[in-house]
């Protein structure tokens, strides 16, 4: 105990370290963390947002209703105006519009991506921590292979096995990548359980090994692997507005989203940036707060921050 | 050491030829097959007939596999057909690889040489303004899409600075020796190109560095702290040593083992973000010619260089390993 500590506040040290559970702690010190609190009041806005877009949003994404204010020989696009307070783009849809709805398909990206790549991961680390021998030798073989790949790449790599890019190729790419990082996790923090005094415990009750796997190690192994899941939902908006730079994106932007909007940008930079500008502070902002919200709580959840 | 080091190549090895099956795979797998790939628009029945006896693809599929890696062995991945047509895949691997080489190494070197000092001034002053600034300043720079930054530093900076925005060099005499532009300049004698391609890579590298300069500032600014906390750098202050020697002897040299395996994992990032730095500024490298193959479904190319990309990326990391017996004798010992 470090020098200077008064007598009362090591008992309550003490207090509060005995018998809270982890999670309890960590939430507790969470709730006082402003970064925390940050991250978490940009995620919820974003979050309700997203889900509120269609009936927030003025006019139709999808409608070119200011088609005749654009001019393309001058490069002229609509200006705000009464109704549209942020103008419009380049096929003269209400782009006020388009940012709202865009939150929600950005969303559905980072979640649909971030689900896949957890599923994925979880199959495979489970296979591999909780069965170990051959089947851990294989996954792992593989799982290396993948990571030999750099990450971002191996992405654009996926996407381009798609003979017409969708949506749904974009979250496959995205995903597909993350599910090497998920599986280590996971078997990392099982193989640490394998040989742990609870799971002797069950062995020697007699439980049987499907149960010690899903009811005793796998809900104790998913700390590292929630935070993971924070994070990786800030790259996966990220990435799918790489992939929409390269043209591997959808194509389809009647419905769109920030990244696909963002991908666009070579075609209005130089003319009108704020075509760009807006969907990319946007991306900044929700990629910070799910990353804000992460770290915190990777911090939070970790034992040696715990007093 | 010698056995490790082996031992970690034969691995490389292995990666590789299972990279191979998976490309080759891929490859068969391509909407209308690898002919239809190849020929694109300009198919017909008797030119894809053609390319389908040329290529071997009347045979059976795993002598086919065993073909496509005999010819990938001897360096022959085919013609480009989107990127520079006509062009062997390896011509264009070779021509741009220096290229690609010296923008992520000035970027590279852009990240260490800010991050390293600045993550450890912040780890020192721990809840300070300073570090709080500078660690939101690292996760911006992760959120922030790397062509974005790209195009923002193109467009207004470069304008504002008086910097070039495309290219590597302007159209000057400068004599090429061994495609490093910046070193050809400084062997021949002829400063002006080293200057010119210095300034063509600022931007650029600027750009490419994002990534790399806020995760090498984290890892440091974390290391520090976890060194700082130790038994050691206590008693090192309490024996009365002076503040330098304590940073310099305990607590830099601790902390550097997680931010060298940091730099190693950075190639990565480097290899991916020029895929979009190199597309922005039209900087004739490796990532300028992957992204115009995903554009143009360039198979050869892509091939060859996602497997390139892939060898360089396994054989940094295993030289940041094995730099480790550098930096902590600990581990040469054993």
């Amino acid at each position: 105990m470090a020098l200077g500590v008064t007598k009362k506040e090591k008992i309550d040290d003490l207090a509060e370290s005995a018998g809270v559970s982890l999670a309890a702690s960590a939430w507790k010190r969470l709730r006082r963390s402003p970064v925390f609190l940050i991250g978490a009041g940009i995620t919820a806005v974003f979050v309700v947002l997203s889900i509120l877009s269609p009936w927030l949003a003025p006019h139709d994404p999808g409608d070119p209703m200011l088609i005749t204010q654009v001019i393309k020989a001058r490069n002229e696009i609509p200006a705000p105006q009464p109704g549209h307070p942020l103008g419009g783009d380049l096929q003269g849809r209400d782009f006020l519009s388009r940012m709202l709805v865009g939150s929600q398909q950005t969303l559905i990206v980072g979640v649909g991506a971030t689900l896949i790549g957890l599923t994925g991961g979880l199959i495979l680390g489970t296979l591999a921590g909780a069965i170990g021998g051959w089947v851990d030798s294989v996954v792992m073989r593989l799982v290396d292979v993948m990571l030999s790949l750099p990450a971002l790449l191996l992405a654009f790599s996926i996407a381009a096995m798609f003979a017409r890019p969708s949506q749904f190729s974009v979250i496959i790419a995205i995903s597909i990548v993350q599910i090497p990082v998920f599986a280590r996790l996971l078997r990392g923090s099982m193989l640490a359980q394998r040989g742990s005094d609870h799971v002797l415990a069950a062995t020697s009750l007699g439980v049987k090994r499907g149960a010690i796997i899903f009811r005793h190690m796998l809900p104790n192994s998913l700390g590292p692997v929630i935070v993971q899941s924070t994070l990786v939902l800030a790259t996966a908006i990220i990435e799918a507005a790489a992939l929409s730079f390269l043209g591997l994106g959808n194509p389809n932007d009647r419905v769109p989203e920030w990244g696909q909007m963002l991908g666009d940008v070579q075609k209005v930079f130089d003319t009108h940036p704020h075509l760009a500008v807006w969907p990319a502070v946007c991306i900044i902002i929700v990629a910070l707060g799910f990353t804000l919200m992460g770290e915190t709580l990777r911090e939070a959840l970790d034992p040696k921050n715990r007093r | 050491m010698l056995r490790y080091t082996i031992r970690r190549l034969i691995q490389l090895v292995g990666v590789v030829l299972v990279l191979s099956l998976l490309l080759f795979a891929w490859l068969r797998s391509l909407p209308g097959g690898p002919v239809s790939a190849l020929l694109g628009e300009r198919a017909t029945p008797e030119s894809r007939a053609a390319l389908t006896k040329q290529l071997g693809l009347d045979q059976p599929i795993l002598i086919q596999y065993f073909k496509f890696l005999g010819r990938a062995l001897s360096g022959d991945f085919g013609v480009s057909n989107g990127v520079q047509p006509g062009d062997s895949a390896m011509e264009i691997f070779l021509q741009r690889f220096p290229a690609t080489v010296e923008l992520s190494v000035f970027a590279l070197v852009i990240a260490i040489v800010f991050g390293i000092p600045l993550g450890y001034l912040a780890a020192k002053r721990r809840g300070t303004w300073f570090d709080n600034s500078s660690v939101i300043g690292s996760l911006v720079g992760v959120a922030i899409p790397v062509f974005f930054l790209a195009y923002v530093l193109k467009d207004v900076f470069s304008k504002a600075l008086g910097l070039p925005s495309t290219g590597r060099q302007d159209a000057i005499e400068a004599t090429r020796v061994t495609g490093f532009f910046t070193l050809d300049g400084i062997l021949t004698g002829e400063w002006d190109a080293t200057f010119n391609a210095l300034e063509h890579l600022i931007l650029p590298a600027l750009a490419l560095s994002s990534i790399p300069f806020a995760v090498i500032f984290r890892i440091t600014r974390a290391a520090v702290l976890d060194v700082l906390d130790e038994d050691f750098v206590r008693t090192a202050e309490s024996k009365g040593l002076t503040a330098q020697v304590i940073r310099r002897r305990h607590v830099l040299r601790n902390a550097m083992l997680p931010v060298v395996t940091t730099v190693g994992l950075q190639t990565g990032a480097l290899l991916s973000g020029a895929v979009l730095t190199e597309k922005v500024f039209g900087f004739a490298g490796v990532g300028e010619a992957l992204a115009l193959g995903f554009e143009r479904r360039d198979y050869p190319v892509l091939l060859l260089l996602i497997i390139m990309a892939t060898i360089v990326y396994v054989l940094v990391n295993l030289l940041v390993d094995l730099s480790y017996a550098l930096i902590d004798p600990r581990i040469r010992a054993r």
